[in-house]
């Protein structure tokens, strides 16, 4: 690109292209600052494309407010590509406004609210069709309860029962150091039992649960949702949550007092290696103690409040899938806050539980 | 005659097992619009993918500007994919970010342009499209036509040299439709740029085409202009247009 200043014309030739606008950019407005040209004489420039006549289009805005700017002498095809290119006849659009902090916070607690109430809603419709799933099976498909408790259960096993002995393992471990010092080393069996009975059992297997499997829910949701298959089903006159959530729902209702008993289990394994092994009690009085120190409440609030967060994690894990925004890109967004939430659920939960049934 | 601008010689595409094309050898010509047409599931989206390697053809020569390109390094293959442009058959826009962004992604990346030279060039390149209104849309708010355009701007980024267009009036009305041939027309004789377009649009074809290219069954039946197509008596071509013409 070459540019000169003859009298009160700015003369520009060659190439006007992506390639050599950059670099004669600053000098070539700079330099009009100074001689502030009436004419620009386009007769030298031999090639022009987008870039190029976006370069002119920029002059002719900024210098035209100051006196009246005449571009002339173009080629006839340099030209035509000038018309076809031209953004100075465009509207300029104005960008989208964004919101104040106040008026942000006052959006989210808004959409909080909503969303509060629209999970209620679809926890609402989820009750109802579990219950009517129970004695129809109209709308679901066949096997599709066994390949959900497959799906949901026994491929958590491996995991499940990794990390309770590992737990157990440890909790027992960090306990008998301090038992020992006070000779109470048979107390060991009755802290273990009623730490894993009372919170670790169903707490552990609740968080693995819902970064499992409440993330594959609201995965396959959201990714149903934004490929229009929930659509699909309800013109099928099928009802998506009937065919979709229902099943999951029936499944994880009985999987997870399974998880979790076995999960207690395999913890008590774990903590029983250390009282046999580092503490020196006997298997018998260790399994004797574990039982008797283990009320029938306690396995009744165990068992029960991990079915609370099961249901609690499907819901939330639809809700998220339901709600999802956006394309592709909302189903990553969906899963992450689903699994968020639900964890943030079941430890909430929890917490209640332990302060009504203490 | 002129110097082919990307040549194909004995192209051979297979997935799996099975061949999709077998034995394609076809010249583009440059400042030329080259029509590839073919049943649905022939083989012409594998075609355009595998001259652009984004799958590695089974075998056979793809040259573009005389070079060839499949033992080609990464960055001087990127160097050629710079002069080329791409529309996707179902748009391929990046989901996260705006129409505004998805076109300035390659401006800023490859240009030095300064902010206000993108702005305007994605404005004017938005409105050739007819797409204007929707600059600050996401893809998700889009209908599928206005996808389309809106990935069509995006390949025009750059003014590249040659362009691919796969389906690109599929889905839209006639008058968007035939405006986008105008387009294409104005770019061809404008910037002299070269087309290369999968469409089944027989107005469309011909309004535009300089030149067929007939997929049946793997094979190329026919390579030629489009009167020659018509007279060649080929069983296939003339079906194809006879049955589509209205
Ligand atoms: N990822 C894939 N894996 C296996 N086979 C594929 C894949 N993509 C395409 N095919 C097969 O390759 C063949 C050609 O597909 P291609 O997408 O190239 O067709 P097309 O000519 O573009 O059709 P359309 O006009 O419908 O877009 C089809 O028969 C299809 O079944
Ligand atoms: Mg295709």
């Amino acid at each position: 690109m070459r540019w000169e200043y003859r009298g009160n014309t700015l003369i520009l030739g060659g190439g006007l292209t992506y390639r050599t606008i950059p670099a004669a950019y600053h000098s070539v407005f700079q330099s009009l600052k100074r001689h502030k040209p009436s004419e620009i004489d386009l007769g030298e420039v031999e090639t022009i494309d987008s870039a190029g006549v976006a370069f002119l289009d920029e002059i002719h805005t900024r210098l035209a407010s100051k006196g009246i700017l005449l571009f002339k002498g173009a080629r006839p095809e340099v030209q035509a590509v000038i018309d076809t290119f031209s953004s100075i006849k465009l509207p300029v659009p104005i960008p989208q406004r964004s919101m104040g902090w106040f008026e942000k916070l006052g959006d989210d607690a808004l959409n909080a609210g909503q969303n509060i109430y629209q999970c209620l809603l679809l926890a609402s419709e989820i009750y109802y069709f579990s219950l009517v799933g129970l004695i129809s099976r109209k709308g679901q498909r066949k096997g599709s309860f066994v390949q959900q408790a497959v799906l949901l259960g026994s491929q958590a096993l491996p995991i499940v029962a990794l990390l309770s002995f590992i737990i157990g393992f440890i909790l027992s471990l960090q306990s008998a150091v301090q038992l020992k010092n006070f000779g109470a080393n048979v107390f060991i069996a009755d802290l273990l039992a009623v730490t894993m009975v009372r919170e670790m059992g169903p707490m552990m297997t609740a968080i693995i649960v819902a970064g499992r499997s409440g993330s594959a829910i609201a995965s396959e949701i959201a990714t149903m949702q934004v490929t229009e298959e929930i659509d699909a089903l309800r013109m099928m006159a099928l009802n998506p949550i009937r065919y979709v959530v229902v099943p999951k729902f029936h499944a994880i209702s009985l999987v997870m007092p399974l998880l979790v008993a076995f999960s207690i289990l395999v913890g008590e394994i774990g903590g029983g290696l250390i009282a046999i092994g580092y503490l020196d009690v006997s298997l018998p009085t260790f399994v004797q103690r574990s039982i008797e120190i283990t009320t029938l409440k306690d396995l009744v609030v165990s068992f029960g409040k991990s079915t609370v967060f099961a249901w609690t994690i499907v819901i939330i894990g639809s809700f998220f899938g339901f709600q999802v925004k956006g394309g592709a890109e909302g189903v990553g967004k969906a899963t992450t806050a689903s699994v968020v939430a639900s964890i943030f659920a079941v430890i909430v939960l929890d917490a209640i539980f332990s302060l009504l049934y203490l | 005659m002129s110097q082919a601008l990307i040549s194909v010689r004995n192209l051979v595409a297979k997935y799996g097992e099975r061949t999709i094309l077998n034995d394609i050898s076809v010249d583009i010509m440059p400042g030329e619009v080259t029509v590839i047409l073919g049943g649905s599931g022939c083989g012409k989206t594998t075609l355009l993918k595998n001259i652009l390697r984004l799958q590695e053809p089974f075998s056979g020569s793809v040259k573009f500007w005389g070079d060839e390109v499949l033992q080609m390094d990464e960055p001087s293959f990127s160097g050629i994919l710079k002069r080329v442009g791409m529309l996707f058959q179902n748009g391929a826009l990046l989901n996260s970010i705006s129409v505004y962004e998805n076109i300035s992604i390659p401006l800023e990346l490859h240009t030095k342009l300064p902010e206000e030279i993108r702005d305007r060039i994605i404005r004017v390149k938005l409105s050739l499209v007819r797409l204007a209104e929707a600059i600050y849309k996401y893809p998700s708010e889009l209908s599928g036509g206005m996808k389309k355009r809106a990935a069509l701007a995006r390949a025009l980024a750059l003014d590249p040299e040659i362009l691919f267009c796969d389906e690109p009036s599929a889905g839209l009305d006639p008058l968007t439709s035939a405006a986008l041939d105008e387009l294409i027309l104005d770019l061809r004789k404008q910037l002299k740029m070269t087309i290369v377009i999968v469409t089944h649009e027989l107005a469309s074809i011909h309004r535009i085409a300089d030149r067929i290219i007939f997929l049946d069954g793997g094979k190329m039946l026919f390579n030629g202009t489009l009167e020659a197509a018509l007279k060649a008596g080929i069983p296939e071509i003339d079906t194809f247009f006879r049955v589509g013409r209205f």
